[in-house]
């Protein structure tokens, strides 16, 4: 996925991770790899329990003591090896070099801290600063997200739902993070104020030249920040392409599925075209490929043992189907 | 021609609070014609959740009128109440708060029916099992619990229970905001496959400018309890007058990458519906307000059922 033969900036590989409750094992991650450069954004996309949440969480290494295993798999963050480091030297990374913006910022946020102090405790953990420091620090955040610092001594509470969000990117963007994982930061948010936190995020992360990888399930918000695209599907990748070669050219059964089940804002189509089916139960997945209980396009060879092959094209753009060739010919 | 399903004229819902009176709706008058949906949309907070729940009288009015099918319901009490109930229903947002968890499938739909008092036993279990297979939940699953269900069967379930007496007119409350993509396609097929089997009037309220643009005939655009613009679905996309609007359907994201939208970026937050000013409230964060905007503002047909609640509709239009 990367172009140079330079190492990449963000690199996970053949991510495996489970969740267990009683005596079900819920296979979240199945073997997720892709590649991030410096100051690109990635769009992480798919329906609820495709794995988009606990991949940046595994990145970040806050997911559960207990009842959640990494099974195997691989991050390296700018050469370093995450999944290796001690809890200390974790915690040097979490904030500082990574930071995360979480998706309700009804519950991020701490209710019994004023805003301003929230950020304070990001910046004065990661930095050898005086207090005054990072308190000038804390209100140039505020006033970098549009936050006038008169409302440091404020609660969450006293904040509308688009002002909770833009505190929550403040602190994320206290310590200027190299890498930022933006799990879903607007769906919480009204049309009118998800544009103006889009923009904010994107001049941000242009600014610092952060990378950024994006969760959403919304397409409209992908074509206007990422600049690559991972579709998954049960835990794994399906498709990986550049923003031209998804929305231009999509080529898995699922994803051409997804463009179509959104009600087109140009056509005047009466029905919409849904996927037939269901997600499948992450406790029992398919044999095969996880998506060919629902596709029109299967055969038998899809629902043989073992993983899906990939096919990669001359310019980079990633699919893991069988019939693609047939799919794709099909459209045209 | 028929009277229409519903009818409002100046509907008001105003709110209590320690800081004053809060104005969640404010002076509201439309009407929606039998087997049309009229498409609501609007920030949280503008007040169309609440204009909704107050035309089916889940809430009181302030002051206003309501008609049902031509018939004045805005002042009913008890009995006429009740009745008058039974024709209009709402589907609410979120399938996981709104069903009982401790009621299976089978006495979630049954409920309404048995309230009714209209039908036997046996009449009953018959219409229970219509009702499953009318939107499509299977019937082995009439005694399964809310948990043991996806959203999308769940939202089936409140789809049934709302269409269980043979509504006239029914509020979709967001109904598919709380869905994925590939199931939320499945339920907004199925409320317009119902709509076209039973006539059914829909006030369908989102915040999905592509979802409010797939399933209305008209749409209202509200803003802080106020309808600033209303028109034809087609027409709204097309033809934008209130600045609101405009800026509201900028701020779509785009899926078509090559042509994306010049969005216009609002500053400033929604300011406060407690004792509002008598003016355009949409004034402070207009780029065209003037002083004539902090007058009272009327709402002007610009053109044949093209309504819009703004002073300087015809410069900026």
């Amino acid at each position: 996925m990367s172009e140079n033969m330079n190492s990449p900036y963000l690199s996970v590989k053949d991510l495996f991770v489970e969740y267990y409750s009683n005596d079900q094992t819920v296979k979240a991650v199945n073997g997720i790899s892709f590649e991030m450069e410096k100051g690109s954004v990635l769009g992480l996309v798919g329906e609820t329990g495709a794995g988009k949440t606990t991949v940046a969480k595994s990145i970040l290494r806050i997911l559960p003591d207990f009842g959640c295993q990494i099974k195997s798999g691989e991050i390296y963050l700018d050469g370093q090896d995450l999944l290796s480091l001690k809890e200390e030297e974790m915690r040097q990374i979490r904030g500082n070099k990574i930071a995360m913006i979480f998706q309700d910022p009804m519950t991020a946020l701490n209710p019994v801290m004023t805003v301003g102090d929230q950020i304070f405790e990001v910046v004065k953990l990661h930095n050898d600063m005086t207090d005054e420091q990072c308190k000038a620090r804390a209100e140039e955040m505020l006033e970098t997200v549009g936050i006038p610092k008169e409302r440091y001594e404020e609660y969450p509470h006293q904040f509308s739902g688009g002002m909770k969000q833009r505190v929550v990117i403040a602190m994320a963007l206290a310590c200027d993070p190299d890498l930022l994982l933006a799990d879903e930061p607007t769906t919480a948010l009204d049309v009118t104020i998800q544009a103006q936190v889009l923009d904010l995020i994107r001049d941000l992360q242009k600014k610092f030249n952060s990378s950024m990888i994006l969760i959403t399930h919304d397409m409209g918000v992908v074509a206007t920040t990422c600049d690559n695209v991972a579709i998954t599907y049960a835990g794994r990748i399906i498709e990986y392409g550049n923003k031209e070669q998804i929305f231009h050219h999509p080529t898995h059964p699922y994803t051409i599925g997804l463009f179509g089940a959104i009600p087109s804002m140009n056509g005047d189509d009466e029905w919409l075209h849904p996927i037939e089916g269901l997600p499948p139960d992450p406790t029992n997945l398919p044999v095969g490929c996880s998506f060919s209980p629902r596709c029109p396009y299967v055969t038998d060879v899809c629902r043989q043992e073992g993983d899906v092959p990939k096919r990669i094209t001359a310019d980079g753009h990633i699919c893991f189907c069988y019939n693609m060739d047939k799919v794709g010919k099909e459209e045209q | 021609m028929s009277a229409p399903v519903i009818e409002v004229q100046g509907l008001k819902k105003y709110f209590s609070t320690p800081r004053g009176m809060l104005h969640a709706v404010d002076d509201v008058t439309f009407k929606i014609e039998e087997g049309k949906t009229l498409g609501v949309v609007g920030e949280s907070g503008c007040g169309k959740s609440t204009l909704g729940r107050t035309i089916i009288h889940l809430h009181e009015k302030t002051d206003g009128k309501i008609f049902l099918d031509g018939k004045d319901i805005s002042d009913l009490k008890k009995k006429e109440l009740k009745a008058a109930r039974e024709k209009m229903q709402i589907i609410f947002q979120d399938p996981y708060s709104s069903l009982d968890p401790r009621q299976t499938v089978d006495a979630t739909i049954r409920e309404p029916l048995i309230v009714s008092r209209r039908y036997t036993k046996a009449e009953i279990d018959e219409k229970v099992e219509a009702l499953m297979d009318l939107v499509g939940i299977d019937a082995r699953l009439q005694m399964a619990y809310p948990h043991e269900l996806d959203g999308g069967r769940r939202q089936r379930v409140g789809i049934a229970r709302a269409l269980a007496l043979d509504p006239r007119f029914v509020v979709c409350d967001e109904p598919v905001s709380a869905l994925d993509v590939s199931i939320q396609a499945h339920v907004l097929n199925l409320l317009k496959k119902l709509q076209q089997e039973k006539q059914l009037t829909y006030m369908f309220v989102t915040h999905d400018m592509s979802v409010v643009r797939h399933i209305s005939d008209d749409i209202c655009v509200m803003y802080l309890g106020q309808v600033v613009e209303k028109c034809e679905a087609k027409e709204l996309f097309r033809n934008p007058v209130h600045p609101y609007t405009k800026a509201l359907l900028s701020a779509i994201p785009s899926t078509d990458i090559d042509n994306p939208n010049q969005r216009e970026i609002l500053t400033g937050e929604i300011t406060s519906p407690i004792n509002p000013k008598p003016g355009c409230r949409f004034a402070a964060r207009c780029k065209y307000a003037t002083d004539a905007c902090h007058e009272p503002q009327v709402q002007e047909e610009i053109a044949p059922g093209h309504f819009v609640r703004c002073c300087r509709c015809h410069e900026i239009g």
